[in-house]
């Protein structure tokens, strides 16, 4: 009896019981609007978002889209660990997306002006991502300013600035980047073979690797080392921090810059694939740091559970633009992930429920 | 006959998850008398309160007013049933007046203005019939403290409350003052108000209440007559084992200057003046000497200057003969520099981190505790079980516990734990006993006196007189930010410690 009890009572597996209620709940509301929008093939509908990869007709057309949907899970997955090693130690990373331009512009930037190799193109994003989060954390550190605040207004000026730097190396006839298959080959990431498990899409590289190694890094980094031990303490007590001795400003810019290196690597990891292309004439700040904060939450804050929860947010996202479009629009799973990721914000209180619930049960239990 | 009771809690029985709060505890007030609730920390004294004022709901048990039973859902029913509570805690608007602050939430209004003059006249007729003397219009942040705290009682008057709960009253005060609010209390009982007195300070119970109700963990031990019991009596009862008040010290050679303090000064946040004023003093090897005072006299700032969390306006620190002014906390503390931090939820812990990662707090990064860089989880797990062990630090998982869901006392253990294991040259300890059980202050006494005899210097910060006059071999006396006085614990009195306190008193500073 006790081992059971004590099996619900456990954190990791309430976070995880919470995020598919989250899940659920958004499901259930985005089949209600394909219901509102045409009943006769909601439920076809939601079944295509929900299937994602598996809709193709045939094994070598599924695995495609599959590694479609690893490519893009890749730069979420790296977003999502920036925004939770912040978070980790108490500082809000909303200047993910602006660390992931900067990286992206400072790529793109490297492999078709300079013509540098994909190595350099990496490292020199990671550095452009960080030094961007160093000013956030810089910033907060001795001036006290909001770490939210700084990041918001970085987001929009590293946006104008990636289209500026960017039009110098963009298409004579579009607003997109150059194609890097075409101008910078050497700049593409190797895929060392890993595309062939994807019936050879050619996208599908070492950004994976990359990124899912990186999940566990960091939870290696926040759990095993002094570091993680010093910049979690500073999180979660800035005073008690300064009394132990540890240099808690310099921890907050040190934290900041982590984070936004792994925006920058992230940013890396879809462009230099070569599966994209940035346009010059974007006039929004990309979503994919914005998106990591949904699947940090998503994933209970949990490196190794931010892997399957940016997993999932791809897969619903690509798996809307697999609907009957001229029907539905492909927001609908935008809308759904967007539900979802608002209901995180009640795991607290869904948590509080099952404990009631809990406590009720073994309050029965004691009476009989 | 039931009647002469105006409040009775039967067979109270709260419960939280894992334990009883309280066990079936029975409490009655009687009309116009001042009844005591004596209990350690975690006796349940808060939560019995919590569940008279409506904050909490008892699964068992039935509340009585005047011989009714009544259901209290929250504080407004309280209010409404005449019950009011000054709180430990004041919760007053700094920058009103204390005629604003008492009318807050009751605001006399015509045609949504404000109808001050009646309320006004109402406060001061209060004021003066119960000797309260209060200025009406004075404002709240340039009051006393003990003005403040009469305003908090003018509000449960103001709000025709007939049963005042009074939440460790005078923690805050000074002698002189608590005298006054004795006589007050007395005051409120005569003119028929009942009144139940929170506290573990044996010596006032003693002193104003008429009976006394003692809780040990949760259970009520008994309802005694105060003037057919001793303080013996209620300690052993409450602490369910007898205590020795009077800490055994032998004399003792002060050696060498460990610490030096120079012309420091501090400035404040909150205020223009500087929070330390030019201070100066010498703390040896082997001699524990005491910063006293009233809170909010610098003590905090004092103590911040020296362990190097505020810089210094002025002067410097020489600490081993060392000028340390400029140097960094954790040279301090390598250099064998212990802090017991006055707030130990600010500074003494990281509360969300186990028991055994708070142990190591000041050490993690010497290389028994890191290699390379990655924390060495088996030593940090043996040396925290080592000190859980030898200073019996209580918890429910031991070493694994986060820290946030132990009791304070266990908290406080814990920190000095670590703060005297790393086998300091001086020990600052800044209200060590703050919140802290009466059997467990008795262990922290003897640990900084065991600190001292093996040739420490320690540098202890108090607000508490007994403590005050029983531990240190000399006291220091800070008022304004100043040093007022020197005085010897064995020359001096209460009273006269007092006066220093007060600021009615000084001396020229020696040194």
């Amino acid at each position: 009896m006790k081992s059971k009890k004590n099996w619900l009572r456990n954190d990791g597996i309430q976070a995880l019981i919470c995020s598919l209620i989250c899940i659920l709940i958004g499901v259930i509301i985005g089949y209600l609007v394909l219901l509102l929008i045409n009943p006769s093939g909601a439920g076809e509908a939601i079944l295509a978002i929900l299937k994602n990869w598996m809709n193709a007709s045939s094994s070598p057309l599924r695995l495609k889209n599959l590694g479609q949907t690893l490519v893009y899970m890749s730069p979420l997955l790296l977003c999502s660990l920036s925004v939770l090693f912040a978070y980790k130690v108490g500082l809000f990373n909303i200047g993910c997306s602006g660390q992931y331009t900067a990286g992206m512009t400072v790529a793109l930037y490297a492999a078709l002006a300079w013509h540098c190799n994909w190595i350099v193109c990496l490292i020199l994003a990671v550095i452009a991502g960080a030094v961007v989060g160093a000013i956030s954390g810089a910033l907060k550190a001795y001036r006290n300013v909001s770490e939210v605040i700084s990041g918001i207004m970085l987001n929009w000026i590293l946006l104008y600035v990636a289209n500026m730097v960017l039009a110098n190396v963009k298409e004579p006839a579009s607003t997109y980047t150059l194609k890097l298959a075409q101008n910078a080959p050497q700049a593409i990431l190797p895929s060392l073979g890993i595309e062939k498990l994807f019936n050879n899409f050619q996208y599908a590289t070492i950004a994976i690797l990359i990124a899912i190694a990186m999940a566990f890094v960091v939870w290696v980094v926040l759990e095993k080392t002094k570091l993680g031990y010093e910049l979690k303490a500073t999180g979660l007590n800035k005073n008690a921090a300064k009394y132990a001795g540890m240099k808690e400003n310099s921890n907050i810019i040190l934290t900041m810059a982590i984070s936004g290196a792994l925006a920058g690597l992230a940013a890396a990891c879809l462009y230099l694939t070569g599966i994209t292309q940035w346009s010059t004439g974007s006039t929004s700040v990309p979503g994919m740091g914005f998106n990591g904060i949904a699947a940090a939450f998503l994933g209970g804050l949990n490196p190794i559970g931010t892997i399957i929860s940016s997993y999932f947010i791809q897969h619903i996202t690509l798996g809307g633009t697999a609907i009957n479009l001229s029907v539905y629009p492909s927001q609908v799973a935008d809308l759904m992930s967007a539900i979802i990721i608002y209901l995180c914000g009640f795991v607290a209180f869904f948590k509080l429920i099952l404990n009631k619930w809990l406590d009720k049960k073994e309050a029965k239990k004691g009476e009989q | 006959m039931a009647d002469q009771y105006a409040i009775e809690m039967l067979n109270i029985t709260k419960r939280f998850p894992g334990i009883v709060a309280n066990d079936n505890i029975t409490l009655r007030l009687k009309k116009g008398e001042i009844h005591a609730l004596l209990g350690e920390n975690g006796a349940g004294k808060s939560t019995l309160m919590s569940v008279l004022f409506g904050l909490y709901q008892a699964e068992e048990g039935i509340i009585k007013k005047d011989g009714v039973e009544v259901q209290i859902k929250d504080p407004n029913d309280a209010n409404e049933l005449g019950i009011g509570m000054v709180h430990q805690h004041f919760k007053l608007v700094d920058c009103f007046s204390v005629l604003d602050n008492i009318i807050l939430g009751v605001e006399p209004s015509k045609y949504g203005f404000l109808q001050k003059r009646e309320a006004r006249q109402k406060v001061i007729d209060l004021s003066n019939r119960y000797g309260l003397m209060v200025d009406p219009d004075a404002k709240v942040e340039d009051i006393t403290v003990g003005m403040q705290q009469r305003t908090e009682i003018l509000k449960m008057l103001y709000r025709d409350s007939e049963i005042l709960i009074f939440d460790e009253p005078t923690a805050v005060l000074t002698p002189q003052e608590i005298q006054e609010l004795m006589k007050i209390m007395k005051n409120l009982a005569s003119e028929g108000k009942s009144i139940l007195f929170i506290s573990h300070k044996l010596q006032e119970i003693m002193e104003v209440s008429d009976r006394c109700t003692v809780l040990r963990k949760g259970k009520c031990v008994g309802t005694v007559n105060t003037n057919e019991t001793s303080m013996e009596a209620l300690s052993a009862m409450m602490v369910g084992r007898n205590v020795n008040f009077h800490v055994e010290k032998d004399e003792h050679e002060p050696g060498d200057v460990i610490l030096k303090v120079d012309d420091m000064s501090v400035a404040s946040k909150t205020k223009g003046k500087d929070a330390v004023d030019h201070v100066s003093f010498e703390v040896r090897k082997g001699e524990i000497v005491c910063i006293a005072g009233i809170d909010g006299n610098g003590q905090t700032e004092l103590a911040y200057g020296i362990t190097g969390l505020e810089p210094l306006k002025n002067g410097a620190v020489i600490y081993k003969g060392e000028d340390i002014t400029k140097k960094s906390i954790r040279h301090r503390s390598i250099n064998g520099m212990s802090h017991i931090p006055e707030d130990r939820h600010k500074h003494g812990l990281v509360l969300d981190y186990s028991l055994e990662y708070n142990l190591v707090l000041q050490r993690y990064f010497e290389p028994e505790f890191t290699n390379k860089g990655f924390l060495n989880r088996k030593a940090i797990r043996e040396y925290a079980d080592r000190l859980i062990q030898e200073h019996d630090i209580r918890s429910g998982q031991g070493a694994i516990t986060t820290v946030r869901s132990m009791s304070g006392g266990n908290q406080q253990k814990a920190i000095i734990a670590r703060e005297i294991d790393k086998d300091p040259d001086l020990l600052i300890a800044v209200q060590p006993t703050r919140g802290v059980d009466v059997g467990a202050i008795e262990t922290i006494h003897k640990q900084l006196i065991e600190q001292r005899d093996a040739g420490k210097a320690v540098l202890l910060f108090s607000l508490e007189l007994d403590e005050v006059m029983d531990i240190p071999d000399r006291i220091l006396v800070m008022f304004e930010g100043q040093i007022v006085g020197e005085l010897d614990p064995k020359k001096t009195t209460q009273e006269e410690l007092g006066l220093y306190m007060a600021g009615a008193k000084r001396d020229e500073v020696k040194l």
